[in-house]
């Protein structure tokens, strides 16, 4: 089979791609999802607090999706659900399987990944104890709740404080569980504050910052977990053990972009995003190849999501009309310490449209604060913040015309309390 | 009245159970757990052993040898991975220099062939990754890995397929003797036999208390693991012991036949057999592995676990019919190399057996088996099973590509799995890097439809280990 351009994923990443390539005028546009539906992790989602940017109103993640499968109905674009994408090379071939036309090899002029991610498991943070049921982590819980109709425990205990892990704190309560505490290894929560506040605090949850689940009892089903106090190094502190009685353990404590295929395919992957090295259009280190969504960066909000994934869908348009982009003068942007990552990781200077917006997270809580991007030592631009956090993710416009003026080739982007 | 009890479904009962099921003979098997291979079988290093290890001229060296050499024909006719891919035993001092040679010599009094002593540049021309500060090593190209619970399900399927009776989630709990024969007594019935073949692993030494043999000596000693993630997987490309102590073989760092990294395990003697990881046993073995591979990455982890050895004091199993108690035939204190071993020792026990009962080959015996693993077919193949079952082209766990097909097959085996850890072991969904997160509700899903129970009832694995605990309130009011 052949597609001009192919995207492997329909959640809101990959549909809204879908729309803006098929708005650019490509025609021939497939969309291949391993679900039953496109929507992906959204379709779960059934709390409010989609859209406020994007659409100006507040939706739930299914109304959210949605509103983007409704657009596609309008369009060209073709959907494979219940097809998997297994492989990917770097000539464009997807291999893939679904039940009816079994297996195939679909060459594509472009290619977006839009994947998504996955949770960490317990396995990536080697809690020790028993490998008793009772073990979730909390977007699978999430899903035998709101999509099977499920209770997956009766008094919980939740480990991480990601966003995932609150929405489920509060879900679960009004489902009638016992939520005894949420527990965060860090100093802070990586969630966003309306979430501590909405799903913890309003139902009188104990949030307990730099502790940790030590141990996990109970033979066949969860009875018990310890939760110790870690010093500074993340070290559990003994003596400061709390024994909490739950049949259910919920693990949020982190998402890793989805990128097999990516790594199948020879793209270069950031090792801080975990994702792949994108430049000012979303396209990866293969040509032609873009990316978009929490298959580049983890994020937090959907309309971020979906407005990045609008110029990889616009670049994937260009590349099918005009072909590669001009190699040029090349710009790669770094963070300093306190900046987990940025993105895009380089920059084709002749490429690149009047402004890009710039993304990054910071590794610890700033209040008032600055952030400044340099090129050596010449400070190209400067922007206030009066609170940021590594749960949420920063943004800010990189106007081309700053980077006439600088001879270097790298911009740094720092973070300074004020 | 059976001719044979055997007493555990770990890879020495399953073995057993595959070599008698060749004759005519009524053999049944009890198992306690909800599944085959689910004790020690299931949590060891996964190695088959070249021979070096065992004090010559015990019957340890002999079978571990024997056991090794048999493992090529026995994988290939069970369609079950199996590697040859070599070991080193890594020196880091002049003292264990000495020891290496002393291994050299032990392995070649045992037969073990084409072992050889390399020198450091030797070693790190083979692999890259071991530490600068090692100073030799012994290589054995025979040592191999293997994946132990699929060899035990395949023994017990054939041997089911070919008339053995398996009894699950069946525990012994006593047994009465009389008129040269015993009474095998469960929770649901009592089994007449002719003889038993107890198999209970580390609770052998309380069968035998049953049977009224004196039991034997058990030491329960937990070695725990970390499971590292396919990217780590080629990390090394042979199996990297480090010399071995009073305590056991040592933490090995070694690939396993489903591409992982595999790491462990230490060696702590434990009160009651609990399998449980502590942060002490896994920094123990963190700590060690490193030495051998600095290299390691041990942050790509995906899962811990813990088995437990059936140690005692001796150099050799505890094998052989009870002085005390005539037609107990006891499989006990099989330590490693047991897994190694495991099919000789069922030769031997088929021996045994004969002395008793007369044994006739089965006209009808069929052996061998085969199974689709979808991602390991080609594309032209992968179409052709596609075309004959759809559900092959519908992919349920997506870290370890296994499909729909793939575990409905499973389901009408001659065991088929009631558990998601069952189906897991048989093949391959959850295993991966996501650890069933995303596949384990769709696979509780297939089985809830295929065995017709509701979703709640399904296990994780052993009873009582539920995985929900009813409807939401929504659902409740539909
Ligand atoms: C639990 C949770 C709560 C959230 N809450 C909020 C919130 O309140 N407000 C907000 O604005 N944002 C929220 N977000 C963030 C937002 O939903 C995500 O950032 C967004 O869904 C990411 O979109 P995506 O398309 O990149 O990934 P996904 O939504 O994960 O979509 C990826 C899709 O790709 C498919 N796929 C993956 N691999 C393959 C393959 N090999 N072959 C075929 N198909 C494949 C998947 O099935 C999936 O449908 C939340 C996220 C989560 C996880
Ligand atoms: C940490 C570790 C690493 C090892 N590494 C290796 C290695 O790399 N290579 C190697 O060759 N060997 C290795 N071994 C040894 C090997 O794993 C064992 O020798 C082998 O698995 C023993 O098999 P088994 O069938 O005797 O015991 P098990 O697998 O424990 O089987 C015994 C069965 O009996 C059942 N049972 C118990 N009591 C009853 C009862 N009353 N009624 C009914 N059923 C009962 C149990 O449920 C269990 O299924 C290792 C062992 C350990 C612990």
């Amino acid at each position: 089979m052949k597609a001009q351009l192919a995207i492997i994923g329909g959640g809101p990443a990959g549909l809204a791609a879908a729309i803006a390539a098929h708005e650019a005028g490509v025609r021939d546009i497939l969309i291949l999802e391993r679900d039953r539906e496109c929507g992906g992790i959204l379709n779960q989602c059934i709390h409010n607090g989609f859209g406020l940017h994007y659409f100006g109103e507040e939706l739930t993640g299914p109304e959210y999706a949605g509103r983007f499968i409704d657009m596609l109905k309008d369009t060209s674009v073709r959907v494979l659900s219940d097809t998997m994408a297994l492989d990917l090379t770097p000539e464009r071939v997807i291999h893939t399987v679904n039940t009816a036309e079994g297996y195939m090899q679909i060459e594509a002029g472009a290619v977006i990944l839009a994947m998504g991610c996955r949770e960490r498991t317990r396995g990536a943070i080697s809690i020790p104890g028993t490998r008793a049921a009772g073990i979730f982590t909390a977007g699978a819980a999430q899903r035998y709740v709101n999509i099977e109709g499920y209770m997956v425990g009766k008094r919980v205990v939740v480990l991480g404080s990601g966003d995932i892990g609150l929405i489920m704190s509060r879900r679960l309560t009004l489902e009638g569980a016992e939520v005894l505490a949420c527990v965060e290894l860090m100093p802070y929560s990586s969630g966003l504050t309306r979430n501590i506040v909405q799903c913890l605090e309003d139902f009188g949850i104990p949030l307990y910052l730099s502790h940790t689940v030590t141990d996990i009892r109970g033979k066949n089903r969860v009875e018990g977990v310890t939760v110790s106090r870690v010093d500074e190094n993340r070290r559990p502190i003994p003596g400061t053990e709390m024994i909490f009685d739950c049949d259910t353990l919920l693990l949020s404590v982190g998402l890793i972009p989805e990128n097999e295929l990516s790594k199948q395919a020879g793209i270069i992957l950031d090792p801080r995003t975990n994702g792949p090295e994108v430049y000012e259009n979303m396209e990866c280190s293969i040509p032609g190849i873009f990316a978009c969504g929490n298959v580049v960066q983890v994020h937090d909000l959907v309309d971020f999501v979906s407005e990045e994934a609008q110029l990889a869908g616009r670049s994937a348009a260009e590349f099918l009309q005009k072909g590669s982009k001009p190699a040029g003068r090349l710009i790669t942007l770094t963070g300093g310490s306190d900046v987990s990552y940025t993105l895009p990781q380089k920059i084709r200077f002749d490429a690149m449209p009047d402004r890009i917006k710039l993304s990054f997270r910071v590794r610890r809580s700033f209040g008032e604060s600055k952030i400044i991007l340099r090129a050596g030592d010449a400070i190209l631009a400067s922007f206030k913040r009066s609170h940021m956090a590594p749960g949420e993710m920063e943004r800010v416009t990189l106007p081309k015309k700053l980077l006439n003026e600088v001879s270097g080739n790298e911009i740094i982007l720092e973070v300074k309390e004020a | 009245m059976q001719d044979i009890v055997i007493i555990g479904c770990g890879v020495i009962g399953a073995a057993c159970a595959y070599e008698l099921a060749k004759y005519n003979l009524a053999v049944t098997i009890l198992e306690a757990s909800s599944d085959v291979a689910n004790g020690t079988t299931k949590a060891n290093s996964a190695i088959i052993h070249a021979g070096y290890d065992p004090i010559p001229g015990t019957g340890m060296a002999k079978l571990n040898v024997e056991g090794n050499a048999m493992m090529d024909a026995l994988c290939r006719r069970l369609d079950i991975p199996f590697k040859r891919v070599g070991s080193h035993v890594l020196a880091f001092t002049e003292e264990e220099l000495i020891t290496l040679r002393t291994l050299y010599e032990r392995g070649t009094a045992n037969g073990v062939p084409e072992l050889r002593l390399l020198t450091a540049e030797e070693t790190k021309a083979m692999e890259p990754s071991v530490s600068e500060e090692v100073k030799g090593s012994l290589f054995a190209p025979t040592a191999g890995i293997i994946s132990p619970w699929e060899l035990t399900l395949a023994m017990a399927e054939v041997a089911v397929r070919n008339g053995v009776t398996l009894k699950l989630n069946t525990p012994v709990t006593a047994i009465e003797r009389r008129d040269g024969h015993f009474t095998v007594i469960t929770p649901k019935e009592r089994i007449d036999c002719r003889l038993i073949l107890n198999a209970a692993g580390i609770h052998a030494g309380e069968i035998m208390s049953m049977a009224g043999d004196t039991p034997c000596e058990t030491v329960f000693s937990r070695g725990e693991y970390y499971l590292l993630d396919k990217s780590e997987g080629d990390r090394v490309s042979s199996v990297i012991f480090q010399c071995p102590n009073r305590d056991g073989k040592g933490v090995l760092v070694a690939p396993t036949v489903h591409g992982n990294l595999i790491v462990g395990p230490n060696a702590e003697s434990i009160d009651s057999p609990d399998t449980a990881n502590t942060s002490r046993g896994l920094n123990f073995t963190r700590t060690q592995a490193m030495k051998s591979v600095p290299s390691l990455s041990i942050r790509d982890n995906i899962r811990n676990f813990a088995g437990i050895r059936a140690n005692h004091s001796g150099e050799d199993f505890l094998i052989g019919e009870s002085a005390k108690v005539p037609g107990l035939f006891n499989l006990a204190g099989i330590k490693s190399p047991g897994l190694t071993a495991s099919p000789a020792i069922a030769k031997l026990a088929a021996e045994w057996v004969g002395k008793r009962l007369s044994l006739t080959e089965k006209q009808d015996f069929t052996d061998g088996r085969k199974v689709i693993r979808f991602k390991h077919l080609t594309a032209a193949e992968k179409q052709t099973v596609i075309a004959e079952n759809p559900l092959y082209g519908r992919v349920i766990c997506r870290c370890e590509t296994v499909t729909e097909g793939e575990i409905l097959a499973a389901l009408r085996s001659p065991i088929p799995p009631t558990t998601i850890n069952g189906v897991k072991r048989r093949v391959g969904a959850g295993m991966g890097r996501c650890q069933g997160g995303f596949c384990g509700p769709r696979v509780q899903e297939i089985l809830s439809r295929e065995l017709g129970i509701p979703m709640e009832e399904i296990n994780l694995d052993e009873d009582g280990s539920y995985i929900l605990t009813g409807r939401t309130k929504g659902e409740q009011i539909k």
